[in-house]
């Protein structure tokens, strides 16, 4: 432990001394074993920092001037009702999602039952359906003109008002359990069977070990994925908007569209975010300096058999699950796509999956690793400043996309501006270099989605004891090379996991695809979007099914991965 | 090596593609809120006329605006293509379109339907009528929207969201009309009615009068228009409100010139083009909405329905008056 502290406060010194210096440094004497390159880490969470606080300035610029008079309004008539709709939303949906993601986790990592290994990744899949089509297909059953509530209403049973925040709550928690179930998941897997063991043998029930053993180190996993939803939640207009819900960001569009004053929305977003990042730094204050680390050579949890009644509970109890998330609804996406978007279904689908694929892929790949790079940062160097700095460069996901696609805009224009300026100045004339191009795009959706793949990152490199590192360290391995032959297999796993979330978040991301993507770049969401915009929601079956079924991909995928965690916990290294 | 290679060729087409994008020949730019499947044939129905290729973006209203503001004097569009008066306003007092000077647009689009400083002109336009259950509800029972606060229609009447740009514009042409005070005890009298919590769009609260939650209701023809297309029986007819008066409430679907445009002649050939017969006849016909030129015929479904007289309320005051529009809609607790 001496050792490793010794390492970090000489990181101090290089990030004060500067680049410059490190750079002589390494020229001169070489990489000294064991030294790692902190000043580099330094420049990447800077940069990271950067990126993503860009689009933020256009958002802290609009403190600039406050609009009074739509201020008044809001506090009078919507804030009140919004703070406290926000926050029932919050709390219905995080309870549900959070039983039903780690609930079901454990179900599928511990026990063994008919079925379960195809549930462990098809549990994942309600993910890869944008929240507001589940709530457009609630509605369109059980809304009062929706077919099962005019079927019941011939026997005269009445159903409860489904536009509501109950029901906005339980099509959230359904379309975002996964986030959590994905978490908690690679953290169930991962954990050693010894410390369960270790339990059992002072007297726990399983039961006991699951919540004094499993839950506890899994802790910053769940949370990573509790936050996830949590910040879909309070983006999301969507399913808010279908439901009636008055929640913050149902204020930020009112704002902007009714009543004409961007500033006061990105006002009302700021707020929000510092209200997200707020909840964060508490979590770790109550988490304190709790470490969660596997030790020594780590064995995975060998599942339980079940039998009989518990056994097939369990399968009825995957199935049902299912069926609510992800069978019926996709079933009645299937008729409607049958009956009204035979025709739409023409070659140029190719074109709109393709493209899908391309942007989820690539922006998966660089999302993943800023991520990687970020969570190292932090994990080389603890100071409470890379805390900051790991919060301000994952906020974006807190806000509402269309907030930051504008935000996004601002940057890509300014740049734009300067470097058409240039141009000139060399008397030619230069096409935008931003606007219109892939390339912002993947910027933009980096910024948006950088904690998406943080969280899982940082989790699984949290339970990487330094111990090893210090082992490697003293055989003479190098930074580089403990980070190659020790970290990268251990978060192989994370590292899936969250390159497989990125891909299936872009897919179903709207307005930053809309603002950003070049002409003609159509995807599948923006299909989605050109009909739903215009009211024909059963039509807009068809492009849903298909985001759909490239999420199925990355998902499937990811499940080989977590399911065979192959020698992952066995390093090699001698530990 | 093969690297090596690879990553020269990416670095040159990423950096290549943009530049040789501004080479391409004679192309009209264009932003739009109207929805694809709704303005690729007229573009495509343009090029084939004019020969002029079309490309386009969509997006929404206020995210488009934001876009063209942030681009400036660099933005590739030469037009914005957007639905409801309101974003007309909107995009017109944000600063992003120029006036075109055109003799041909300005004698064919009535005045109250285009912008008095030509920066904008309707080129579609939509009713948002009330509507009646055709049995349920005589014809003479209901004349005017003012009737619709009635207490006799309370628990019969279903309304849409306040946070639809529709009735925002509905209820701020009722200001410019009417006055505030006057129009703010007529939406509470509508929200004191209501037979269930406002729907989130117009085809729900017309399904909702077909199915007998509620009687009445406010709705954009064009929405009861690909209702009565899929299923010619369908129950619900509009009333053609305040006829003795002020006429029914319009909007419309509209375009401009944006400030910084690069091709402003094509910009002006698009909207020329735009309100000749076939393109009137196409833009109106695809959404079952109404031409803005006269004399231009309407679709069968549409036609069904007879003719109106329309507000001529000139179409800027749902800009002018929005704002205070959506603040009366929350006074009245309309959700």
């Amino acid at each position: 432990m001496a050792a490793c502290s010794g390492t970090i406060d000489g990181s101090r010194w290089l990030a004060l001394i500067g680049g410059l210096h490190t750079l002589k440094r390494f020229t001169v004497t070489g990489t000294p074993a064991g030294v790692p390159r902190f000043a580099f880490w330094h420049v990447v969470v800077a940069g990271l920092v950067a990126l993503a606080a860009a689009p933020l300035i256009a958002i802290v610029a609009s403190f600039r001037a406050i609009d009074s008079d739509v201020w008044h309004h809001l506090t009078a008539y919507l804030l009140p009702t919004q703070l406290l709709e926000t926050a029932q939303l919050l709390l219905v949906v995080l309870l549900l999602a959070f039983t039903l993601g780690v609930g079901l986790a454990w179900l599928t990592t511990a026990y063994r039952f008919p079925g379960v290994t195809l549930f462990r990744w098809v549990l994942l899949l309600p993910l890869a359906m944008p929240a507001y089509v589940l709530g457009f297909v609630y509605l369109a059953w059980f809304d009062v003109t929706g077919s099962v509530a005019l079927f019941l209403r011939r026997w005269e049973i009445p159903l409860p008002q489904v536009r509501s925040l109950w029901g906005a709550a339980w099509v959230l928690a359904f379309a975002l359990y996964p986030y959590i179930y994905l978490a908690a998941r690679v953290a169930f897997v991962t954990t050693s069977a010894r410390a369960l063991e270790v339990g059992q043998a002072l007297g726990l029930t399983r039961r006991q070990a699951f919540w004094r053993v499993a839950v506890p180190l899994a802790r910053p996993a769940i949370v990573a994925g509790c936050a996830l939803v949590a910040f879909e939640v309070l983006a999301d207009f969507g399913v808010v908007a279908l439901f009636g819900v008055e929640t913050l960001s149902v204020g930020i569009y009112k704002a902007w569209y009714a009543l004409f004053s961007l500033s006061t929305a990105m006002q009302i977003a700021a707020l929000l975010a510092f209200l997200a990042v707020l909840a964060l730094f508490f979590e770790q204050w109550a988490r304190k300096r709790a470490r969660f680390t596997t030790t020594g050579r780590s064995q995975p949890l060998t599942p339980t058999r079940l039998t009989s009644f518990p056994a097939w509970g369990a399968t009825l109890l995957c199935t049902a699950v299912l069926a609510v998330a992800l069978l019926l609804p996709v079933a009645q996406l299937c008729v409607w796509a049958w009956t009204l978007g035979r025709d739409a279904l023409t070659s140029r689908y190719w074109h709109f999956f393709a493209n899908s694929l391309i942007l989820g892929s690539s922006g998966a790949g660089v999302t993943v690793t800023l991520a990687l790079l970020l969570a190292y940062a932090q994990r080389l160097d603890g100071r409470p400043i890379m805390h900051t700095a790991v919060r301000i460069a994952t906020v974006g996901y807190a806000l509402p996309g269309a907030v930051l696609a504008v935000g996004v805009v601002a940057v890509t224009s300014a740049v734009d501006h300067v470097w058409i300026a240039l141009g000139r100045w060399f008397d030619a004339h230069w096409a935008p270099l931003l606007g219109g191009t892939v390339v912002a795009m993947l910027i933009a959706y980096a910024i948006r989605f950088l904690v998406v793949a943080f969280g899982p990152i940082q989790a699984a490199l949290a339970r990487v004891t330094p111990r090893m590192d210090e082992a490697a360290q003293s055989l003479g391995e190098t930074q580089y090379g403990i980070l190659r032959r020790i970290h990268l297999p251990l978060l192989r796993p994370a590292l899936f996991a969250a390159a497989a979330l990125v891909f299936i978040d872009i897919l179903k991301e709207l307005p930053i695809t809309l603002m950003t993507r070049p002409f003609g770049w159509e995807t599948l969401a923006t299909r989605i979007f050109e009909l739903t915009n215009d009211g024909r929601w059963e039509e807009a079956a068809l492009p849903a099914l298909a985001v759909t079924l490239a999420g199925a991909l990355p998902a499937w995928f990811l499940a080989k991965k977590i399911t065979h965690p192959t020698s992952a916990h066995t390093p090699e290294t001698p530990c | 090596m093969h690297r090596r290679t690879f990553l020269t060729a990416l670095t040159a087409t990423l950096i290549a593609a943009p530049v040789s994008a501004t080479h391409a020949a004679e192309t009209l730019t264009v932003y739009t809120s109207r929805n694809e499947q709704l303005i690729q044939p007229v573009f495509d129905a343009f090029t084939k006329a004019t020969g002029i290729a079309v490309r386009f973006t969509t997006d929404k209203d206020g995210a488009l605006i934001e876009r063209l503001k942030a681009e400036g004097e660099n933005t590739p569009a030469d037009l914005l293509i957007t639905v409801d008066a309101g974003n007309l306003w909107l995009a017109k007092s944000s600063g992003v379109l120029q006036p075109l000077q055109s003799d041909i647009v300005t004698q064919k689009i009535p005045a109250h339907l285009r912008d008095a400083d030509n920066h904008w002109f309707g080129v579609s336009l939509r009713a948002r009528p009330v509507m009646r259950h055709v049995e349920r509800v005589r014809a003479e029972e209901i004349t005017r929207y003012e009737d619709l606060a009635d207490p006799k229609w309370k628990g019969r009447l279903c309304l849409r969201t306040s946070k639809n740009v529709y009735n925002q514009s509905l209820v701020a042409t009722m200001i410019a009309d009417l006055g505030e005070a006057k129009t703010e005890a007529i939406v509470k009298g509508w929200v004191a009615n209501l037979a269930t919590l406002p729907f989130p769009n117009d085809t729900a609260v017309l399904k909702a009068i077909a199915e007998g939650v509620c009687d009445v209701g406010i709705a954009n023809t064009y929405y009861l228009g690909r209702l009565v297309a899929e299923t010619p029986q369908f129950p619900v007819v509009p009333v053609w409100t305040n006829q003795q008066e002020r006429g029914v409430h319009v909007n419309v679907s509209g375009v401009g010139v944006t400030k910084h445009a690069k091709h402003p002649e094509l910009a002006k050939r698009f909207i020329e083009w735009l309100v000749t017969p076939e393109a009137q006849k196409l833009f109106a016909e695809l959404n079952h909405e109404y031409p803005v030129v006269e004399g231009t015929p309407v679709s069968p479904v549409v036609a069904r329905w007879g003719t109106f007289q329309a507000s001529q309320t000139p179409l800027s005051k749902a800009g002018e008056w929005q704002r205070a529009a959506v603040q009366l809609m929350d006074r009245a607790g309309w959700r």
